[in-house]
């Protein structure tokens, strides 16, 4: 029999503002431990939460741009447990009423070749809502200690309907909600620094059945790699167990990046009770139309739609908007340079090859770049205008990248540019020609190539830096004469 | 009536203050002393720190000298007054113990909003009064550090759960004092110490602070020697909080003047009698001294009329469903892992909550924690949670629905006289009924306060409450001052 997994995300994405959920203090990463904290992150005696709009703000943000539909009231409560990286040993979160249900996430699942789009499809969303994260356990040899620096970031819970059906599909997922998520300045989702964490529920049923299979909650999934291996394992041992004559037993597994393999956490029995109730400490906030108009004025364009637009507005192909569009500032980059010369092709071309090499061995971020669009655009009008040669062009591209000097200055510093005194060349191309009775004759009888007779002569008065289009021409020109 | 600097009103030490017939330091000494000399029988204090109050009394003289040498007259009219707080809201480099092991040897770090604005207002905070550990109880026996004395018998309690407060306060050891009130915490101990306590509408003063029992429930107020004292107090703490988003935005009337303007404006009140709190389990004695306070009412011209608060019967049971539930929650945070009191025995993580909760925590706090997690368990949060909510919808319908016809109404603050140490202290149910009439108000989010209203035969105080409209103190007080001004019950003093 063949089988069908069923699989829903559940992901957890740490939302970019300037303070902690309920608290003024600054929310971070890789700060001393303990040292983003407060009487509130603490949870000191007497203290209460104060709601951070610029949270709401963005959870509204990300649910506009994925088409969800909008809570009117943004209502909180508490989820009771017990656990040392929770001060309050609960967290506040939304239950019944998330700030956002519905909507899907556009996906692009693998092609048949890297060069080739793959096929389009949307991943239904069950809601998304707004909670507070914890802090984080070290554990050592025999002590363990928190670090609340974590404590109290404002993280949304972003809940996919069970519609997965592959390890792959759920990598192209993740992928392009994290795609949207930096193009709405919402998170950066690095996973390293744990912006994005994953769980999976996955089920498998015989194909073409509708009923659910028991589904097993895969924890730990800690990269976009690990997503894709850890359900594709869990996925095959599920098989297995069934096939063996097994059944699948409703728990939470751990699974381990590094050996591939996955243990039980905890079964049923063991699930949390968590005493759900509403924060007496946080009065219901209305949504209303004001406020989602104001946030719809600062979504951008979502990610596929601007590959689309690129394509057919530029010309560009998908190998070159598939590189660029991923990165938010790359293509904003690209139409930037594309603006100021009017050459999109050439300007893509130039970035996405020489800019992101050079970058890649520089290893610095694009905003650091000494290369900027203008930069980008001199280059491609004066190769363009042929001022410039195409390997002389790729000499200058890699002096301005190191100089952050514009084109022009690099090329006048250096004396890389074609040879444009027209005066000269054409006193040139008349000696060789003057030079060269036979090929003038050839060439007058027909002999077309007898032409590059003369370029050699030419080339060698020009000491190499004259545009061979141009001597060809104005050879055209004399001889025609 | 004795003149003892420690027995004087707000208003009345403010006059001298401003005279400079006494100083702050002065002032100050006088209530240390006289602390120094009852608190062995009373026992209102956790803890005190001389020193401190001393150097607070020493800066409120020399601004006032600053205040003076300027030609400007003393805004603050608290000036150099020391008000007891109530050990469950945190005064900066103090202890905060809520009166638990739990917190036996917990600092806390920040002022509680009310007490900075205290201090804005010149007070000297003073003191960290007992009370039932985390404010679960109504007679300050459930302290971890031994229960008050009631200064009027030192054999009975003071009431609770700020009994400290209330205690305190009687005995000349504060000028005035903070209490909470969650269910009646404030009312009662006022009332069985004859003082003035005032419980504001939820909402009107900042939480942050205070240490939470029921976050829907409690709230902030004064205990004083005087309506107006309360009344100043109250001007000093309230008003919208931006570390409190419970706190409204509403604009903080200069109480004082409030009360003058009605008093002379000769407005005649309209007070509601419900039925429904004259009924079994009022103690005779106390039954009629708040009948004659509300014929002393007719005599002013008052309108008096019976009316209905039909959903009385279920205000103790949603209550203690409502103030559980939170409070399990509320009390998770006090695990032994980044302060409070931590197990020596043990071994992990598990253990530490286990232990450290089992050692830390009184039998009535674990009552009700345990209570609490009960009613919001899956399967059983409709049946219980769910449904106080709606009762508390219905009991706040009922006030409201009053308060078409009345202005207030007017009530026993609590149905007996302070009773014995130990007589209720076997029979929580007996305990929780003492909370009959006071309940309701914070089930409907209402102000209400308890005045002193005469004494039992045997010399024991006893409290009327009056129960206002939402936000309107004002007039809650001036109704309250009314009563105050045709009485003389402050000229009785306990013997101590």
């Amino acid at each position: 029999m063949n089988y069908e997994a069923v699989i829903g995300l559940e992901v957890h994405v740490q939302v970019k503002t300037r303070s902690k959920m309920f608290t003024r203090v600054a929310a971070g990463y890789g700060e001393p431990p303990n040292t983003l904290t407060d009487p509130v992150v603490l949870a000191l005696p007497g203290t209460l939460p104060v709601m951070n709009k610029e949270a709401i703000d963005k959870i509204i943000k990300a649910g506009l741009l994925l088409g969800c539909e909008i809570a009117a009231v943004c209502k909180w409560d508490r989820k009771n447990y017990f656990y040392p990286d929770s001060p309050k040993n609960y967290q506040i979160s939304q239950y019944d009423q998330p700030i956002c249900k519905g909507g899907s996430v556009e996906i692009e699942l693998p092609g048949t070749a890297r060069n080739i789009m793959g096929e389009h499809t949307r991943i239904a969303l069950t809601r998304i809502h707004l909670e507070e994260d914890v802090g984080k356990l070290n554990h050592g040899d025999d002590v363990s200690l928190v670090d609340y620096n974590r404590a109290g970031t404002p993280l949304m819970e972003i809940v996919s309907e069970p519609v997965i059906r592959s390890a792959d599909e759920a990598f192209a997922y993740l992928t392009a909600l994290k795609t949207v998520m930096i193009y709405g300045d919402i998170s950066d989702c690095d996973m390293e620094k744990g912006q994005l964490r994953c769980d999976a529920n996955i089920s498998i049923r015989p194909e073409g059945s509708s009923v659910l299979g028991t589904k097993v909650e895969l924890k730990n999934l800690n990269s976009f790699s690990f997503v894709r291996d850890g359900i594709s394992h869990e996925i095959k041992r599920q098989i297995a167990v069934v096939q063996a004559g097994g059944t699948i037993a409703q728990e939470t597994r751990d699974y381990d990046g590094q050996t591939g393999a996955s243990r039980s956490l905890r079964s049923k029995e063991m699930a949390h009770d968590y005493r759900y109730f509403p924060d007496p400490d946080l009065m219901p906030v209305e949504v209303d139309e004001e406020w989602k108009a104001k946030i719809r004025a600062t979504c951008p364009e979502l990610p596929f739609d601007r590959q689309r637009r690129l394509q057919s507005q530029y010309s560009l192909p998908y190998t070159i908007t598939s590189v660029l569009v991923p990165d938010r500032e790359l293509a904003d980059y690209f139409e930037e340079a594309a603006r100021l010369c009017g050459k999109p092709q050439a300007a893509a071309n130039w970035i996405a090859n020489d800019l992101l090499r050079e970058l890649g061995a520089s290893k610095n971020p694009l905003v650091e770049s000494k290369v900027t669009p203008a930069h980008v655009a001199g280059l491609v009008k004066m190769v363009d205008a042929g001022a410039l040669l195409s390997n002389a062009a790729k000499e200058v591209f890699t002096d301005m990248f190191k100089t952050g000097e514009l084109p022009e200055a690099v090329v006048a510093r250096r004396g890389l540019g074609a040879q444009t005194n027209l005066d000269e060349l054409e006193r040139w191309c008349s000696e060789a020609i003057a030079a060269n009775a036979k090929s003038v004759a050839d060439f007058k009888g027909g002999k077309d190539s007898a032409i590059n007779a003369f370029k050699g002569p030419v080339m060698r008065a020009a000491k190499g830096k004259a545009d061979p289009k141009r001597v060809d021409e104005t050879l055209r020109r004399l001889l025609a004469q | 009536m004795s003149q003892e600097l420690f027995t004087l009103s707000i208003g009345e030490l403010s006059a001298r203050l401003q005279a400079g017939s006494v100083s702050a330091v002065e002032l100050m000494q006088a209530v240390i002393d006289r602390t120094k000399e009852v608190e062995p029988r009373v026992h209102a204090f956790n803890s005190y720190d001389e020193a401190d109050a001393l150097a607070q009394a020493r800066a409120s003289d020399e601004r006032r000298a600053r205040a003076k040498g300027l030609g400007d007259a003393v805004k603050r009219p608290l000036e150099g007054i020391p008000v007891g707080i109530k050990d469950v809201i945190s005064v900066a480099g103090q202890p905060l113990t809520a009166s638990s092991r739990m917190l036996a040897n917990f600092v806390s770090p920040y002022d509680a909003t009310a007490v900075v604005r205290l201090r804005e207002a010149g007070a000297i905070c003073w003191g960290r009064l007992n009370l039932d550990e985390f404010a679960m109880g109504s007679s300050t026996e459930n302290s971890a550090f031994g229960p008050t004395s009631n200064p009027w018998d030192l054999e009975r309690v003071p009431g609770g759960s700020s009994g400290g407060s209330a205690a305190a306060l009687a005995a000349g050891e504060a000028i005035a004092t903070l209490g909470s009130d969650t269910g009646g915490s404030i009312r009662q101990p006022a009332a069985l110490c004859s003082v003035v306590g005032l419980k504001p509408t939820y909402g009107r003063v900042s939480r942050y602070g205070l240490i939470a029992f029921a976050s829907s429930l409690d709230q902030i107020g004064p205990f004083a020697r005087t309506v107006s004292d309360a009344a100043e107090i109250l001007k000093a703490i309230s008003g919208h909080d931006r570390r409190d988003s419970t706190s409204v935005k509403l604009e903080v009337p200069d109480y004082g003047l409030g009360i003058e303007q009605l008093s002379r404006s000769g407005r005649r009140w309209r007070l509601g009698i419900p039925k429904e709190y004259f009924g079994e389990g009022l103690d005779p004695e106390v039954g009629a001294a708040v009948e004659a306070a509300i014929a002393e009412y007719r005599k002013m011209g008052c309108e008096v009329r019976e009316v209905s608060l039909p959903h009385t019967k279920y205000a103790v049971g949603a209550y203690y469903i409502i103030a559980t539930a939170e409070c399990s929650s509320n009390l998770a945070r006090f695990d032994g892992i980044r302060y409070g009191h931590r197990s020596k025995d043990a071994t992990d993580a598990l253990d530490i909550y286990f232990k450290s909760r089992a050692e830390g925590f009184g039998q009535e706090v674990k009552r009700r924690i345990i209570l609490g997690t009960y009613v919001l368990s899956s399967g059983y949060y409709d049946a219980y949670y769910l449904r106080a909510q709606k009762v508390r919808t219905l009991i706040r319908r009922d006030f409201l629905e009053a308060y078409k016809e009345v202005d207030a109404i007017v009530t026993p603050t609590s149905p007996t006289p302070a009773f014995r140490k130990g007589e209720k202290a076997a029979n929580p149910l007996a305990m929780y009924l003492n909370d009959i009439y006071t309940i309701g108000v914070n089930l409907a989010g209402l102000p209400g306060m308890s005045l002193p209203c005469g004494f039992t035969r045997a010399g024991l105080p006893i409290g009327l409450q009056v129960i206002g409209q939402p936000f309107k103190e004002t007039e809650l007080l001036a109704i309250a001052s009314a009563y105050e001004a045709r009485t003389d019950w402050r000229s009785r003093q306990p013997r101590l």
